[in-house]
């Protein structure tokens, strides 16, 4: 199995849209590197017909009639209740898209 | 006027007209007041608390049958995992610092239909991450039995305020043992029931396939009143089933799992289990040595599915519909979202993820092969009793060995319930676990409430 670099750090923090400092890409490598390593005694055990497991239920397909109960529906205002940001009941949020330049 | 330690006294004292629910809230509020030093409660809620009581006596006045409210009166303070309506919910975490619900869990709801009376919302590790309560964005929770010493984790407030007095049973959540460790550094009764059997919804998801909603209360057959309550299908966690009521077999058989006695546990831990044992086998319980081997693989895989779905629930917090914005998550949270990401993560997902989810099958087709010959098992709970403040905080893996002997009952989905057992020479509280197939709660409950039927256990509060 890999050796956790740094690297590796910051690729993950990337993907989980985390902005974490130099000092804190230095501390996460050498806290999450043992535990890493740690997970390597999996590889002594043989898996080769085993089915994985996602979850214990047993539950497949819950089905529910497709009919909307009002008194469970958060209302507009309810929904946007979390945020002090928001617009004729939408939430405002920054612009991800800017005016076309090239034109 | 003293409170009274079990939900069926309570219930009594109510109706008896001994004391009133105002008075009964009057006295917690005083008990939380002076205990406010060891950080259990996040948040007081006073004043729901005041209106709930208002309700419970006239109930007491108009008059009620037998059979309903069976937790009139009792007080009981919610991890602050729980959404409350109208009342602040912040896992602990900065992130939703100042975040207030539209609506409750269901098991809120359930708990107030029942006659229960909400007091506060309970400090934790931040997003249930963590087994000490030292994780929380807040602070620490102190072990009331000695402050310098962790309550246990991740639900550290709410078995804090069981044990001292500041609420007479409260909820939690049980992921890789959040609830049973805590029970067991507290020295109260904690139960983490079956995956499926309590609706998660309304509570803040840590790791979607292990998340067990349960309850912590002085007495087995107050944690059994409290299931009985809030068990069952509600329509909204499409993962809850409701169980059969089985009755409990006559004649019991208990296993003891050898990997559970290795190196690493505290003798005077052992002592105590094996102690317990005794007791069984003096009630004619007959004990057998079973044998789990996958055992010591519980915590890599317990540490590689967790963070993967922690990784994923935290995802949507994006600070725009409501919470703050990424960057208010604490340390542990950014580990566990870093190390979840990382072995989901193009070219590990097979040799982490793929591989602990097939160890996970063979860990479930371990105990599914010693429950065809026993039907429930006893083990320690934690390797020792509760540890020092600071003791492990620097070194994560550590930490997270710590939950060694409860990460498998949720790997596997199965139910625990954590029996106080005496104190150790320190004056820290010691317990054990009881372990059970898949909706066998009855036969938990009947075992631990043989147990302290056997040994008359009296509840005790810490600062009596």
């Amino acid at each position: 199995m890999a050796k956790l670099t740094k690297v590796d750090v910051l690729h993950v923090a990337k993907l989980a849209k985390l902005d974490i400092s130099e000092k804190e890409i230095n501390k996460y490598t050498e806290q999450l590197a043992p535990v890493i390593n740690y997970f390597s005694e999996l590889s002594e055990i043989d898996t080769n017909d085993v089915e994985p497991t996602s979850q214990t239920t047993g539950l497949e397909n819950v089905f529910r009639q497709d009919v909307i109960k009002g008194e469970n529906c958060l209302n507009q205002d309810e929904a946007v209740a979390g945020s002090e940001k928001t617009y004729n009941g939408y939430f405002k949020v920054k612009a991800i898209l800017s005016e076309r330049t090239d034109k | 006027m003293e409170t009274p330690l079990t939900i069926k006294e309570t219930r009594k004292g109510l109706l008896d007209k001994k004391f009133s629910a105002v008075e009964l809230v009057d006295k917690y509020l005083e008990r939380i007041d002076e205990f406010k030093g060891l950080n259990a409660f996040l948040t007081i809620s006073d004043e729901v608390a005041y209106k709930e009581a208002k309700e419970v006596d006239k109930l007491v006045e108009t008059g009620i049958s037998k059979d309903q409210y069976p937790l009139l009166g009792s007080v009981i303070a919610h991890k602050d995992l729980f959404m409350t309506k109208g009342i602040r919910t912040t896992a602990s975490s900065k992130v939703l610092e100042s975040f207030i619900p539209e609506y409750s869990a269901t098991v809120v709801e359930r708990d107030k239909k029942a006659g229960a009376i909400m007091i506060g919302k309970t400090n934790c590790d931040a997003w249930a991450h963590g087994a000490s309560g030292e994780n929380s964005d807040f602070g620490p929770t102190l072990n009331p039995w000695n402050k310098e010493y962790v309550p246990g984790g991740s639900s550290s407030g709410s078995a804090t305020a069981v044990a001292s007095g500041m609420s007479l049973i409260a909820s939690g959540t049980d992921t890789g043992g959040s609830i049973r460790q805590p029970a067991n550094f507290c020295g109260v009764t904690g139960l983490k029931p079956t995956y499926g059997a309590v609706s998660r919804y309304g509570v803040i998801a840590m790791a979607s396939s292990l998340d067990s909603i349960g309850c912590f209360g002085h007495t087995v057959s107050d944690v059994e009143t409290i299931f009985d309550v809030t068990k069952g299908e509600d329509g909204f966690d499409s993962t809850v089933k409701n169980a059969n009521d089985q009755k409990p077999k006559d004649k019991l058989k208990i296993g003891i799992p050898k990997e559970y006695f290795l190196g690493g546990l505290d003798r005077e831990v052992e002592e105590s289990v094996l102690e317990v044992v005794k007791v069984f086998r003096s009630k004619g319980v007959k004990i057998v040595d079973v044998t789990l081997p996958n055992t010591k693989y519980a915590i890599s895989v317990y540490y590689i599915v967790q963070p993967a779905e922690v990784s994923s629930n935290l995802g949507r917090y994006d600070g725009i519909r409501y919470g703050n914005s990424r960057d208010s998550f604490g340390a542990e949270a950014k580990r566990r979202i870093m190390l979840g990401t990382y072995v989901l993560s193009a070219g590990y997902y097979d040799a982490y993820y793929l591989k602990a989810q097939k160890v996970r099958s063979k860990m479930i087709g371990d105990f599914d092969k010693v429950f065809e010959k026993v039907d429930a098992l006893i083990a320690p709970v934690s390797p020792t009793a509760a540890f020092k403040l600071g003791e492990k905080a620097s070194d994560p893996l550590k930490m997270y060995l710590a939950d060694i002997y409860t990460a498998s009952a949720n790997l596997v989905g199965i139910p625990g319930l954590a029996v106080p057992s005496g104190f150790n020479q320190s004056g820290l509280p010691l317990g054990f676990q009881i372990l059970g197939p898949r909706f066998s709660e009855n036969t938990l409950f009947a075992l631990g409430n043989m147990y302290q039927e056997i040994t008359s256990y009296q509840p005790k509060l810490a600062f009596k």
